[in-house]
């Protein structure tokens, strides 16, 4: 991942450039879910240049940075081209899950609207509407 | 060309609205499936923990009083047929208690098939059998349910380290994920009632479509639709309207409607709800819960099929209506997922409100406090957690939009996690306490003292097909299938 996609995904609405950056849930719509330890969130775009900009810019990578407060494990991101979506795997991010885990969301139920917040950054949306 | 099939989810879950079938039947008398889903991952542990309260309720009683509640539906000649995974641990005792309530009805003449044969505790409990053991979700192709190839080595936990030999003692269930293939013999069989025990989600869907439609086991494609049809409503209210993006906007989402599914011949279907029910069925609220719970999208494991979600499409057909098409399918795995559980000790979660200034730093020094207290008192806990609500705390670390000293009020959720009982009993006296000798401004403390909960241990893993034998009984049972 380049630097400047780092700096594109980076979640810090303090950063000079705030005006600059909206939410993700402008551009896209999410759902989560469980399986043991592990969650699924699913991203999809809201119009074609936003599934545009998903597949080049909310890499495995990014979301795994995103995420990474909570302790998950190596990301994987499925492309679905046919639904506009990005499926993404988030290994042991739920503290043990269902039964096991103490937090107030032991089954991701939050996790979809939690990546919804992440600045993007709005410049590099519209450019990805003019492709 | 055979007519649609139109199936009917009334329960996502355990726990979900008791007058969805009711309600349903009602509005759309020519359903011809209901379909029931009671069991999340770690349900039928739960079930055993009530059965060792009392031998006969292994199962979810809520669908007695559903099935009680469709009594004057049936008895105005209501021809709707149900297949539901209500039967848990103990889907004969669960047919018993239907039977009762059909007899109370004088509705006699209508029959309750049973599919068993899931239960592989004892087969899990040696440990000797060839099982592997399996990536979930997160780590693989890991759908809702269903299987993947088995590798010739002993049953082995997803957690790192703990081998299956350390947990043996302490297994509670282990159910094997049955297909679509018995809930088909049953219904062929002139069931009007399927009480299945552990099934994959969408087999309750699938099982009708192979009964209704007559397809052969080698329909792979047709059964890859008739599973997304059944992922698809699986959780109820999750494909019209509930728990979507933009649920704000959705019209009627005090009231929303249970989602029905249309299939075709083909294997394609139609998601609807039905007239004059609150919710949205749109392309992009089916388009979440198709991906809800999904692993590889490539490969969808299924007791019945392998299908691929990458060919499918999303088209509105009306108002309300959405086409789903072009699933693909392949053969499935010559192996059951296993979902099995074993106790691991015990938890509780104290909740109390704290309202003033410094609220946040108030509700975590009280917290932390009462967790020194009880160290000091002899306690001994492998985990606790303290969260302040309202501050992101769901997500802590990822999603804050101010700062928390702005907060004048938050809610403080203490949880503690012992092997043992005692330390976590007297955790869940010490959250009152906090009304006096916390600070001033603490309320919220109007439910009484938590709960001890037990923990559960989840063990997914596989089993091969060969070691399972599904049972299709009718009620009274004088007549048992045992498949191949």
């Amino acid at each position: 991942m380049s630097a400047n996609k780092s700096k594109t995904i980076r979640a810090d609405s303090r950063n000079s450039r705030a005006k600059l950056r909206i939410p993700l849930r402008e551009i896209a719509h999410a759902r989560s879910g469980d399986k043991g330890n592990s969650a699924n969130v699913a991203v999809f775009a809201r119009s074609p240049a936003a599934y545009a900009w998903l597949r080049e810019y909310l890499t495995a990578a990014a979301v795994e940075t995103y995420f990474k407060p909570l302790g998950v494990g190596a990301v994987t991101r499925y492309e679905v081209p046919n639904l506009e979506a990005l499926n993404f795997l988030l290994p042991d991010i739920l503290a043990g899950g269902g039964s096991r885990s103490l937090r107030i969301d032991s089954q991701g139920k939050t996790l979809g609207m939690a990546l919804l917040e992440m600045p993007v950054d709005a410049a590099k949306v519209c450019r990805s509407d003019k492709l | 060309m055979i007519r649609p099939v139109k199936i009917a989810n009334a329960a996502g879950f355990w726990g979900d609205q008791p007058d969805a079938a009711a309600r349903l039947v009602a509005a759309q008398p020519d359903l011809d499936f209901l379909t029931l889903d009671y069991l999340a991952e770690v349900s039928l542990s739960i079930m055993a923990i009530i059965r060792a309260k009392d031998p006969s309720a292994g199962y979810a009683r809520d669908f007695v009083d559903v099935l009680r509640s469709l009594g004057p539906f049936y008895q105005a000649g209501g021809k709707t047929k149900i297949v539901t995974n209500a039967g848990g641990l103990d889907p004969a005792a669960c047919a018993r208690a239907c039977q009762e309530v059909l007899k109370a009805a004088k509705l006699d003449h209508l029959k309750i098939f049973t599919v068993s044969g899931d239960d592989v505790l004892s087969v899990v409990g040696r440990g000797l059998s060839p099982i592997g053991s399996i990536p979930d979700v997160g780590r693989k192709a890991r759908p809702t349910a269903g299987s993947a190839p088995a590798e010739a080595k002993p049953f082995a936990n997803l957690d790192p380290g703990a081998p299956l030999s350390s947990i043996a003692p302490r297994l509670v269930t282990a159910n094997a994920y049955l297909g679509a293939a018995p809930i088909a013999d049953a219904l062929r069989a002139g069931a009007d009632f399927v009480i299945t025990g552990r099934v994959a989600d969408p087999s309750l869907t699938v099982g009708p479509c192979l009964a209704h439609f007559g397809w052969k086991p080698t329909d792979y494609d047709r059964l890859a639709g008739a599973t997304v049809a059944g992922h698809l409503i699986e959780c109820g209210t999750q494909v019209t309207g509930g728990f979507s993006t933009d649920w704000l906007d959705i019209p009627g989402n005090d009231d929303i409607g249970f989602p029905i599914v249309e299939v075709s011949a083909d294997g394609s279907c139609v998601v609807a709800k039905p007239a004059g029910t609150g919710g949205a069925v749109t392309v992009p609220i089916v388009k979440e819960q198709l991906l809800y719970e999904i692993g590889d999208p490539a490969n969808y494991l299924s007791p019945d099929v392998t299908v691929s979600f990458l060919t499918l499409k999303a088209e509105s057909a009306g108002e309300n209506r959405v086409r789903v098409s072009g699933a693909t399918g392949r053969a499935p795995t010559d192996s059951y997922k296993v979902s099995a559980t074993y106790r691991d000790g015990y938890k509780a979660h104290g909740l109390i409100t704290i309202f003033g200034h410094d609220a946040v730093r108030k509700a975590r020094q009280a917290g932390e406090g009462l967790l020194r207290r009880l160290h000091s008192r002899g306690c001994v806990f492998r985990e606790t957690l303290i969260e302040c609500l309202g501050t992101g705390a769901s997500v802590r670390g990822i999603v804050s939009r101010m700062s928390d000293t702005h907060l004048v009020e938050t809610v403080l959720r203490v949880s503690v996690a012992a092997d043992t009982k005692e330390s976590v009993e007297r955790f869940t006296k010490e959250i009152a306490p906090l009304i006096t000798c916390g600070p001033q401004g603490v309320t919220g403390y109007a439910t009484g003292r938590p709960k001890v909960l037990p923990i559960f241990g989840y063990w997914p893993g596989l089993i091969s097909k060969s070691l399972v034998k599904p049972i299709v009984q009718s009620l009274p049972a004088n007549h048992t299938n045992e498949r191949e």
